[in-house]
C-alpha cells in the first residue's frame, strides 16, 4: 500500500469515560477513572503514541511547583501563584492542587519515578520562585513515560494510538455525548460515544512561528497544535483569559529551556551582555518576561544564562541533567556551536507566543473539579485554566478530572447526539482530500503563524490586531476552500492547521477584549498601557455564541487565602535596582 | 496552482546496516510524536519521510540496534 494512503471508513465504539490526549494529565486521568470503577470502560485516545507523547516525551528534569510539607504550605503556594498572576486567579482550584500534589508525588514515587532527596532522606527542594520554595529535581526523570505506561497496562486501560480527535458530540440538551476522531495514517473515521469526556490535549504550542523559521522547532512538543482549545470552543465551552499568552525565555534558535530552574539553584543566573544581573528572579512570569524584553531592546543585550563562574564539577552535574532529560538534544546543539558552559554563557531569546496554563493562566475554563462549562466535559493539564500548572499540576488535576468524570459517568446514561453532526464533520475533515488542486497545509500553516508573529506578538497594538485579523480571515478562506491533502499524513497536518487558525483568532479576539495591560509582557496593550483594576480585575471568558466568537467578564471568586495590600505587587518588582 | 517538490535535508538519519525494520521492527516509527518516520518499500529500512522534527530523541533512544541518529535541523543548528 502506498504511503499513508487514504482509506474510506467510518465506525463507532462506546465507552464510559473517554480521555483524549495521552501525555501527562491524560494517563493519570484514565488511570484514576479506571481505579474509581474497575468495571467501567476507559478509553485513552492519542494522536501520537502514549509511550512517547506530550510535553514529557523524554521525561522531565524536575517538579517546578511541589508543595512539600516542611518547605511550603498550600496557603503560601496559593498566595504566590495569585500574586504571580496579578490577582486574576480562582484560588479554590489552586489551593486544592496545593493540598493534593504531595499525595501525587508520593504516588509517582511508588510508580518508580525518583525525586532528589538529601542525606536525611527528605525531598531536596530548591528555591526558584520569587517568594517560596517549590522546585524538586528528578535525577531519573527520563523514566516518567515508561513508569506511567506500566500503570496503564496494569490497569487495562484501552489505548488507541494515532487517532486525532477533531470535534466533540453533544446532545440537544447540551450534555457531552462523545467525540469524532480520524486515524492519522489511514484517514478512517471513528466515532466514540462516551458518558464523560476529559480533554488533556496539551498547549497550543504551534501558534507563533519560531524565529529559526523551522515550523516544528517549537518550545512545546510540536504535536501540540491547540486541538483541545479548538474542540472545546466549537463544543460551546468557555475559555478563560486567552489574552494571557505564553512567552518563554529560551535558548536562542534551539527554542528549548536553558534551563534556569535546573541551573539556578546551583548558582547560575540570567545576565545581560555586561555580565550583570537585571532580574531578581528567574521564575517565568509575565513581569519577568517584560524585563527580559526591555533588556534585549535596551542595547544591553544579548541576554545570557551564565554558568561559567561555577565549579567545573557543578557544571558537569548540571549538564548531566540538561543533556539527558526533557530536551536531551540541548547537548548536541551546544556541541555543534562549540559552546562549553565552562567558558561561554548560553545565548537566550524570547520565544514566539502560545497558549499554555503550564506557565501562564489561560485555557479552557475549569472549576476545582476540572469541570468545563459543558456538562460531562472535563479538561486538565496545559490546556485547562488552572494557572502555572506545570507537570505536577497536570498529574494532580488529571487525577481530579478522572475521579469526577467517572462519578459523572456512573450516574448518567449515554447522551443522544444528532447523526447529521457526524456526516457534517466527516465532510469538513475530508474536504482537503476531495480537491484536485490547491494549497498544501504547510503553506497555509506557515502563513498563518507568520501573521501571528507579525501582528499578534506583544506589544499588542489595536491597529495591528485589526489588520492581522483581516489577513488571517483571508488565509482562513484559502484554508476552507482551497487546501489540499494528498494522503492521510497531510490530512493530519491540514486538520492541525485548522486548530492553529482557531487559536490565532481566539488570541486576537481575547486580546482586543481586555482593554488594559496586565501580566507584564503577556498582555501589554500599548493603547491601554496601565493596569485597570477598577474595570478589569476579572477573568475574561471567550465562547462560541450563535456561531460567533464572544467575550464576557467573569468575577474572580473570593480568595481562600487573603493577600495583603503590600504583597500584591511583589512580582512587579522584578528589575534589580542600581545600588548606591 | 500546480505543486512543486521542495528540497530539504532531514535531521533524522538511519544506518541501513544496523536497522532491522526489514525483520519487522517498527519501534522508531511507533514512538515518534510527529509521525514522520516510515519504512521504505524499496529498502525495507526506516527513513525520515517528512521533515517535521521536534528533535526530541525517542526514535534514537528507543531503537534496539542504535541505528537511528537525531541531528539538529539545519535551520536552527
Amino acid at each position: 500500500m502506498a504511503l499513508d494512503q487514504i482509506v474510506d471508513g467510518l465506525s463507532e465504539v462506546s465507552c464510559d469515560v473517554l480521555v483524549i490526549g495521552g501525555g501527562t494529565a491524560g494517563p493519570m486521568a484514565a488511570l484514576k477513572a479506571k481505579l474509581k470503577n474497575p468495571k467501567a470502560n476507559v478509553v485513552l485516545l492519542e494522536k501520537a503514541n502514549v509511550k512517547r507523547s506530550g510535553a514529557i516525551s523524554m521525561g522531565m528534569d524536575g517538579l517546578n511547583n511541589a508543595v512539600i510539607p516542611g518547605y511550603a504550605t498550600p496557603e503560601q503556594y496559593t498566595k504566590e501563584i495569585t500574586i504571580a498572576n496579578d490577582g486574576i486567579v480562582d484560588q479554590k482550584a489552586v489551593y486544592k492542587y496545593a493540598q493534593n500534589c504531595y499525595k501525587i508525588i508520593e504516588e509517582l514515587d511508588s510508580f518508580g519515578i525518583r525525586f532528589l532527596k538529601n542525606e536525611n532522606g527528605d525531598y531536596a527542594v530548591k528555591k526558584v520562585h520569587h517568594i517560596g520554595t517549590y522546585v524538586l529535581p528528578m535525577p531519573n526523570g527520563e523514566t516518567v513515560k515508561k513508569a506511567l505506561y506500566r500503570q496503564l497496562r496494569r490497569a487495562r486501560i484501552l489505548i488507541s494510538n494515532r487517532y486525532m480527535a477533531t470535534r466533540l458530540l453533544k446532545s440537544s440538551d447540551g450534555r457531552i455525548a462523545g467525540a469524532i476522531s480520524v486515524n492519522t495514517r489511514t484517514a478512517e473515521m471513528l466515532v466514540i460515544k462516551a458518558k464523560a469526556v476529559i480533554l488533556c490535549m496539551g498547549a497550543a504550542g504551534r501558534l507563533g512561528l519560531p524565529t529559526s523559521g523551522y515550523m516544528f522547532g517549537t518550545y512545546e512538543n510540536a504535536a501540540n497544535s491547540g486541538d483541545g482549545y479548538a474542540m472545546a470552543y466549537h463544543a460551546g465551552a468557555a475559555l478563560a483569559n486567552l489574552e494571557c499568552f505564553q512567552i518563554n525565555p529560551l535558548i536562542k534558535d534551539y527554542n528549548g529551556p536553558a534551563c534556569a530552574y535546573v541551573a539556578g539553584p546551583f548558582g547560575a543566573y540570567t545576565a545581560n551582555n555586561e555580565g550583570s544581573r537585571f532580574i531578581e528572579c528567574d521564575y517565568w512570569s509575565g513581569q519577568m518576561m517584560l524585563e527580559f524584553y526591555n533588556e534585549l531592546l535596551s542595547g544591553k543585550g544579548p541576554v545570557f544564562l551564565q554558568l561559567k563562574h561555577l565549579h567545573p564539577d557543578t557544571i558537569s552535574e548540571i549538564e548531566s541533567t540538561l543533556h539527558k532529560v526533557e530536551r536531551p538534544t540541548r547537548g548536541l546543539f551546544q556541541q555543534g556551536r562549540g559552546v562549553d558552559y565552562r567558558s561561554e554563557s548560553i545565548e537566550m531569546h524570547i520565544s514566539e507566543i502560545g497558549f499554555c496554563s503550564g506557565h501562564s493562566a489561560s485555557g479552557v475554563f475549569v472549576d476545582d473539579n476540572a469541570r468545563t462549562t459543558v456538562p460531562g466535559l472535563y479538561a486538565a493539564g496545559d490546556m485547562a485554566s488552572v494557572p502555572h500548572n506545570y507537570m505536577l499540576g497536570a498529574f494532580t488535576n488529571g487525577s481530579v478530572a478522572g475521579i469526577d468524570a467517572m462519578e459523572f459517568a456512573d450516574s448518567h446514561d449515554f447522551a443522544e447526539f444528532d447523526a447529521s453532526e457526524v456526516v457534517k464533520e466527516r465532510e469538513r475533515v475530508m474536504a482537503p482530500t476531495t480537491r484536485e488542486d490547491g494549497i498544501p497545509p504547510n503553506q497555509i500553516e506557515y502563513k498563518t503563524r507568520r501573521l501571528v508573529n507579525d501582528y499578534l506578538q506583544p506589544p499588542k497594538v489595536t491597529r495591528k490586531y485589526e489588520l492581522g485579523m483581516r489577513r488571517l480571515a483571508e488565509v482562513r478562506e484559502d484554508m476552507q476552500e482551497r487546501m489540499i491533502a494528498r494522503n492521510a499524513h497531510e490530512l493530519l497536518r491540514a486538520l492541525e492547521v485548522q486548530s492553529i487558525m482557531d487559536c490565532a483568532d481566539m488570541a486576537a479576539h481575547a486580546s482586543l477584549y481586555r482593554e488594559e495591560s496586565r501580566w507584564g509582557l503577556y498582555h501589554w496593550r500599548t493603547d491601554f498601557p496601565e493596569k485597570d483594576n477598577e474595570n478589569w480585575f476579572c477573568h475574561t471568558l471567550l465562547s462560541k455564541q450563535d456561531g460567533k466568537m464572544a467575550s464576557e467578564k467573569r468575577a474572580v471568586e473570593p480568595y481562600v487565602v487573603p493577600i495583603a495590600d503590600d504583597e500584591k505587587d511583589l512580582y512587579d518588582k522584578q528589575r534589580i535596582r542600581a545600588s548606591a | 496552482m500546480p505543486l512543486a517538490s521542495y528540497q530539504t535535508s532531514v535531521p533524522v538519519v538511519v544506518d541501513d546496516a544496523k536497522c532491522i525494520a526489514d525483520k519487522g521492527c517498527t519501534v522508531c516509527v511507533d514512538v515518534c510524536p510527529l509521525d514522520v518516520l516510515r519504512i521504505s518499500d524499496m529498502t525495507g529500512k526506516a527513513y525520515m519521510a517528512y521533515d517535521e522534527c521536534w528533535y526530541c530523541m525517542p526514535c534514537e533512544a528507543d531503537c534496539p540496534t542504535g541505528a537511528v541518529t537525531v541531528n539538529i535541523p539545519y535551520l536552527l543548528r
